[in-house]
């Protein structure tokens, strides 16, 4: 086990540095940045006076030395549009992001993983129809457009929900909808599929013949040994969800780094733009991680190896 | 070179199986995999279950655990008397205190027959606490059953996952687990099928062992009619869902008195001669969603007549305590004509 961990928490670090190279490196790509920082006016001489003074004349691999070890003591760079530190603007956004995260995994993984348990013990019978319904509505609805519909049905006609903004529980009710149909259709399917092929397994039927009720049979011997595949989906959605959803929180107005990503790019702010990806890229580099270490939990084949 | 045991009929029915059907019902048609099957066991005897792959062998056992899979079968008639009532007649919840207690039944691999995820201690108690009184704490009674199929080190092993043993050691384990509540009847659908010949033997004789000290009664299905010889006291044979031939092991083997049973005998491949091919039984056996009025192996018997297309044979004598569903043991055989095709 000890092993193991080891092994993935080197993985994670080595995947990490590759991001931060690519982050870097490419944003370098898009074009001398002070051509967009400086006035028009700007004589030569400006030029050269700025690149020094931001060590833009050093050998590129230089400036990435000294970008990663200014990351590593906490500055991420300064923005040229907001005008304060670039991580400050990343984490200032990150709350209402985990806020709305949080709630829709919460509640998709819940809902996904019991509904998928209920239709693969009820299989071929209506609440196993139901369930393909749910999961065809949920995997091809377009969340632009769900999210539209949603808000003037239950904003507009209704009047029972917010349009927009963030707020209490009812603000949160239709993003995590929008953001979690999918998943739930997702990870319905998923649980279904698998629990299927566990629930025909020898040790299901070993478990039967000990004369064990079935509400154990399936939480105790099916659902860990079924877990497998929706934890692989859930490790991805958590990623998605934590680094925010564009999206969503365009159309609801949701203040997250879905947004602050756009706002970057849309402004060459590379600073920022920089610090949102590689934060991004943390994430999700860390939600694996806790993924792979779920499933040494789960799975003492992978634990022992 | 059989093992003797409680095998000379003297012993108390404790589990009765009248006219079973159990039939999957799909969009093509009804598949008649168990259809009329009858047949007793006494307490302290092993009877065998010989037919080929689909005959309805581990159909039936499944069955007798009411653990057919459903929706796709059902029992649709038929009595299975254990220990004197018919648990067709209780309810799925009577099942689970029948099930493991009364009978129990050891699957075919036990490479799959065990939860990957927990370890044998988990599963072994897990079985053991079904049992009603508990004399000592779990734990040891869980020792002692590793002990008594001869695992060695039971407190050590008791931690391990199912992937850290070897094959026999598992089957042994789940022997345990299906054993934990001392069930009057086990049924063993091909138990050392998935193992090693060396390690076939050993587990036959734990099993056998276990039987003596036990007094219990054992299903053993199968298709290895070496095993049967040395395991078996009785015998059933199967084919296209119903009993063909029943008997005593001795009487079975030296008169086979269907021509089904003759040929399976036939085909067990035999040391002491060369042969340039091994003998196979020609032809398939009819599809169960489609089956012929007359007697079933009519079309890959050598001994054919118009009756056998026409009508199902009974069940004949064949000598004392011995069965056969064919024609030929019926005193008209001779004077019928023999086959117009």
């Amino acid at each position: 086990m000890q092993r193991y961990l080891i092994y993935r928490v080197g993985q994670s670090f080595i995947a990490l540095i590759g991001v931060s190279m690519l982050v870097f490196f490419l944003t370098r790509l898009s074009g001398n940045v002070l051509d967009l920082m400086l006035p028009i006016e700007a004589t030569p001489e400006d030029f050269e006076r700025v690149e020094k003074a931001w060590g833009l004349d050093k050998p590129i691999v230089v400036q990435y030395g000294l970008y990663m070890k200014n990351v590593l003591q906490g500055d991420w760079g300064e923005s040229w549009k907001w005008g304060s530190g670039a991580l400050e603007i990343v984490l200032e956004k990150f709350p209402a992001t985990v806020q709305l995260a949080a709630f829709t995994l919460a509640i998709s993984t819940v809902m996904g993983l019991t509904i998928g348990i209920i239709v693969a013990t009820k299989k071929d019978t209506p609440f196993d129809w139901g369930g393909k319904i749910v999961a065809l509505l949920g995997q091809s609805l377009p969340s632009f457009w769900l999210g539209i519909v949603l808000m003037w049905v239950f904003a507009v006609l209704l009047g029972w929900l917010p349009t927009s903004g963030r707020g209490g529980i009812t603000h949160m009710i239709m993003p995590a909808v929008t953001l979690g149909w999918f998943n739930v259709a997702a990870l319905m399917r998923l649980t279904r599929s698998a629990m299927l092929e566990v629930l025909d397994s020898e040790y299901v039927k070993l478990a039967r013949i000990k004369g064990l009720p079935e509400w154990k049979v399936i939480w105790k011997h099916c659902l860990r040994n079924a877990a497998i595949a929706p934890l692989t989906y859930f490790g991805l959605v958590a990623g998605f969800l934590l680094t925010g959803s564009v999206v969503t929180e365009t159309v609801f107005a949701w203040p997250g780094t879905g947004l602050l990503a756009v706002e970057a790019v849309q402004a060459r702010d590379y600073q920022v733009v920089q610090a949102v990806v590689l934060f991004m890229a943390s994430i999700f580099i860390a939600s694996n991680l806790v993924v792979d270490i779920l499933y040494a939990y789960l799975d003492p084949r992978i634990r022992y190896n | 070179m059989a093992i003797e045991t409680n095998g000379n009929g003297n012993g108390k029915v404790v589990l009765e199986v009248k006219n079973l059907h159990t039939y999957f019902f799909n969009r093509w048609g009804t598949v008649k995999a168990v259809d009329g099957v009858n047949f007793a066991v006494r307490q302290g005897e092993t009877l065998g279950i010989v037919g080929e792959s689909g005959c309805g062998k581990t159909m039936t056992a499944l069955s007798l655990m009411r653990l057919n899979p459903k929706p796709a079968s059902r029992i649709i008639d038929g009595e299975i008397n254990l220990d004197g009532e018919d648990i067709l007649r209780r309810s799925e919840k009577d099942m689970r205190d029948i099930r493991g207690r009364k009978i129990s039944m050891i699957l075919q691999d036990p490479q799959t027959s065990l939860n990957p995820v927990y370890t044998v201690g988990n599963q072994l108690i897990e079985a053991l606490t079904h049992r009603r009184e508990h004399a000592k704490d779990l734990k040891t009674e869980a020792e002692e059953s590793l002990r008594s199929v001869r695992v060695a080190a039971p407190q050590r092993r008791l931690h391990d996952f199912p992937h850290q043993m070897s094959g026999g050691m598992k089957q042994r384990v789940v022997g345990a687990i299906a054993m934990a509540c001392d069930p009057m009847v086990i049924i063993a659908d091909e138990p050392t099928t998935a193992l090693d010949v060396t390690i076939q033997l050993q587990y036959l004789r734990l099993l056998k062992d276990i039987q003596v000290e036990t007094g219990m009664s054992i299903i053993f299905i199968t298709h290895d009619f070496g095993i049967v010889a040395r395991m078996c006291d009785r015998v059933v044979v199967m084919y296209a869902g119903r009993v063909v031939e029943e008997g005593p092991v001795r009487g079975i083997f030296n008169n086979p008195s269907h021509p089904y049973t003759e040929a399976l005998i036939g085909s067990v491949p035999k040391l002491e001669e060369r042969v340039e091919r091994l003998y196979q039984i020609e032809g398939q056996p009819p599809a169960l969603y489609d089956l012929p009025v007359g007697c079933r192996f009519a079309a890959r018997c050598p001994h054919v007549k118009d009756k056998c297309l026409e009508e199902y044979p009974d069940n004949f004598d064949a000598d004392e305590n011995h069965t056969a569903a064919c024609w030929r043991l019926d005193e008209i055989w001779d004077k019928l004509p023999s086959s117009s095709k």
